[in-house]
């Protein structure tokens, strides 16, 4: 028996290692969980792309739930992440508001021209300095905020079907079954 | 070889003050921006996640150190900083982390590691000398050697 001890604690290292690697393949190791979902929003007012002169706020969105997707013309997930809003945007059913984040006004309105726009509103932050507020630290990151502007779901990385059948339907789902 | 070393100090010296030039900010003394530097020290890039906001040249890791400074200007304290930090990016950004339930195997996992191991260690020597004590001494140099062989 004690002969075979160190025959199992090798399998036992080697069982380690292999979850280790299984468990970093199935998660994102730059995932840092927001400590805002369940919380209320941070407040913010933000200009419109392309119309500076008119600002939006978060009470301005108060009353219905809205996803609000940080993306940027220079960031390379985002054109992954586009042709997603751009099809199933639409059937979720929920406002659809653009956060664009450190940003050229001009590049981000070229990129929209040139791919299409999938939001119902737009805003810019071209500082960058209200994202800290959300705890933006990339593109895309994903918030849906529901009526009373409580964030309850947060994505970090691009929206794929996968990850709006599985996690953004059904979060958007018990927003709809509280608020009737 | 001694001006050799000299020169060495000189450039070493200069690659430092090089490196805090590029992100100069107004001090109000040297003990705000010594604390400045240890504060940001503890804080994590969240960019790039093995440097702190002190090393790190990225855009966001700028923008939090400003933001960092700027609280400290307001007179904040460090853990008031901290907690700032944490109410948007989470504990993940404390390279100390607190200790609380979702820590506690970070914080006691070494120490469980070392008392299962003391603990087959003296189950293991306790075996041994009891086989030792019981059986006849030609056998204890067997087992001796079997002890040895793994």
């Amino acid at each position: 028996m004690s002969r075979l001890l160190p025959f199992f604690a090798f399998v036992g290292l080697v069982a380690l290692f292999g979850f280790g690697i299984w468990w970093n393949t199935k998660h994102d190791l730059r995932e840092v969980p927001s400590p805002l979902i369940g919380r209320a929003a941070p407040e913010f007012r933000l200009p419109v792309l392309g119309d500076p002169g008119r600002t939006v706020s978060k009470a301005d969105l108060l009353g219905k739930p809205y996803l609000l997707n940080v993306f940027g013309s220079w960031c390379f997930a985002c054109g992954e992440e586009h042709p997603v809003l751009m099809a199933e945007g639409k059937a979720l059913g929920v406002m659809l508001v653009g956060y664009n984040y450190k940003d050229e006004p001009a590049a981000a309105k070229g990129w929209l021209a040139e791919h299409g726009n999938p939001y119902d509103l737009v805003i810019a932050d071209v500082e960058g300095r209200t994202a800290i507020d959300f705890g933006v630290y990339g593109a895309p990151e994903t918030f849906l905020v529901d009526g009373k502007g409580v964030i309850r779901y947060k994505r970090i990385g691009p929206l794929t079907p996968d990850v709006i059948e599985h996690e953004l339907k059904p979060a958007l789902a018990k927003i709809a079954r509280e608020a009737p | 070889m001694m001006r050799r070393v000299v020169l060495l100090l000189v450039l070493l010296v200069a690659t430092t003050v090089a490196a805090q030039a590029i992100d100069p900010l107004p001090f109000k003394d040297h003990a705000q921006e010594v604390r400045f530097q240890h504060l940001t020290a503890q804080l994590r890039c969240l960019v790039c996640q093995n440097e702190s906001l002190n090393d790190s040249n990225a855009d966001l890791a700028r923008d939090l150190r400003h933001e960092v400074f700027d609280l400290m200007q307001q007179g904040k304290s460090d853990q008031q900083i901290k907690d700032w930090m944490v109410a948007r990016y989470s504990k993940f950004v404390l390279y100390d982390p607190p200790l609380d339930a979702g820590t506690a195997l970070l914080w006691f996992g070494p120490l469980l590691v070392l008392v299962l191991g003391g603990v087959a260690l003296v189950v293991q020597v306790r075996r041994r000398a009891r086989a030792a004590a019981t059986e006849p001494a030609s056998a204890v140099t067997e087992s001796n050697d079997s002890g040895e062989n793994w």
